[in-house]
């Protein structure tokens, strides 16, 4: 099979249309079981009573900022690098939605934090980091819309991506780096100290995440090759035969 | 070499020379990013003594008392290892327990007693039924009354 057929937003668009709405459908089951063994099946924590469901949101959302992060600067490298015209699309289809995370994360964690810890906000690392990661994002997203040509504007925000890298493990390991109001992790790939129905949903509400994710960035990849190509012959097939479907 | 080996040469040294320069200058910030100190630390004079800064520690079991005021809070952070008094008059965080974590933001008095003017309670990364918490807690009495039967009968 050759990959790099895929690599052609010719190919890849339809491709991609079809598969968006598997990953819908698996968002959904995922985040109805996530929710119902979250809120239903899961006991209250011993400390924190049932205030500590955020935690279903909470992390799986921060997880995703971190992710998709990386997979945005790995497309925008890529397309640094090969001149790829779909890479630095899905780089830009990413950050939205990455952005959302990231502003999710530190809302779910500002309301966690004002009835646990006493504070909404604290210039802890942690907390501080993440901070930095949104405005990278924004940075990302603004650098972007600020440049008319496309091709100038993909570099330039493939470097910003590139560069913000580095904060990412700086997020990931601040709480073990530093003293941080935060507490540090409680589940990496070794171990887990939650107990298992607690796990169990928040791993599902993250894989609801992940294909939520998936789905939103594949439909707005669409969108953007759409924008882009539009004066190229396959986009006016394709737009001619979705409106003859539609009918 | 073609050009796109160049530029993945290129980007990869970048993010070397960052990811060095990142942590050059962490490392030279590391005593700005710490978000609290420990009792030891301060006995250690590393605090600052000029400025408000943060301590943090365990809330030493049975030091919670009130003032004649009322209001006033007295207890002791500790790391185990060293301790320090708190003085602290405000709403306390629904967390804050004895024997458990908390940070506390304010300056050191003349008395050598830590005057807060926040106090936030730190939780750990335990997710715990209640159930579960009670048993751990009741196997740790039964393990230590059996201690205690084993260091007498050995008297």
């Amino acid at each position: 099979m050759n990959w790099y057929r895929f690599a052609s937003p010719q190919a890849f668009y339809p491709l991609a249309g079809r598969m968006i709405p598997w990953f819908w459908a698996l968002a959904a089951i995922f985040g109805i079981a996530g929710l119902v063994v979250g809120f239903l099946v899961a006991p209250g924590d011993a400390r924190q009573g049932e205030g500590y469901r955020i935690i279903f949101l909470h992390v799986p959302a921060s997880w995703m900022s971190m992710f998709i992060y990386l997979v945005m600067a790995f497309w925008a490298g890529l397309g640094l690098i090969f001149n790829f015209r779909l890479s630095h699309m899905m780089a830009r289809a990413l950050a939205p939605t990455g952005a959302m995370f990231a502003f999710l994360s530190l809302w779910t964690g500002s309301l966690w934090g004002k009835p646990m810890w006493g504070t909404w906000w604290a210039w802890d690392a942690r907390l501080t980091s993440e901070l930095i990661l949104l405005f990278l994002y924004v940075g990302f997203i603004a650098l972007q819309a600020a440049i008319d040509d496309p091709r100038r504007a993909d570099r330039a925000g493939a470097i910003l991506a590139l560069v913000g890298v580095v904060n990412i493990p700086i997020i990931y390991f601040s709480v073990k780096w530093w003293n941080t109001l935060h507490q540090g992790s409680s589940v990496n790939l070794a171990k887990s100290s939650m107990a298992a129905t607690m796990l169990c949903g928040m791993l599902l509400c993250a894989l609801a995440c992940w294909m939520y994710a998936i789905a939103v960035s594949l439909a707005r990849a669409r969108r953007i090759m759409i924008e882009r190509e539009k004066d190229t012959l396959w986009v006016r097939e394709e737009v001619m035969k979705e409106a003859k479907g539609g009918m | 070499m073609k050009s796109r080996h160049q530029r993945l040469l290129l980007i990869l040294a970048g993010l070397a020379v960052l990811a060095a320069i990142a942590a050059l200058v962490l490392n030279a910030f590391q005593g700005n990013l710490v978000f609290f100190f420990s009792p030891a630390e301060v006995a250690a004079g590393q605090a600052p003594k000029d400025r408000m800064f943060r301590v943090g520690g365990l809330v030493k079991e049975g030091s919670i008392r009130r003032e004649a005021d009322g209001v006033t809070l007295v207890f002791i952070v500790t790391d185990t290892e060293k301790e320090l008094p708190v003085r602290y008059k405000g709403i306390l965080p629904d967390l804050f327990r004895e024997g458990k974590g908390a940070v506390v933001q304010g300056r050191i008095g003349g008395d050598g007693v830590f005057a807060a003017t926040e106090v936030l309670a730190k939780h750990d990364e335990n997710y715990t039924p209640p159930e579960a918490a009670q048993a751990v807690g009741d196997a740790r009495k039964r393990r230590e009354a059996i201690e205690a039967t084993a260091k007498t009968l050995q008297k």
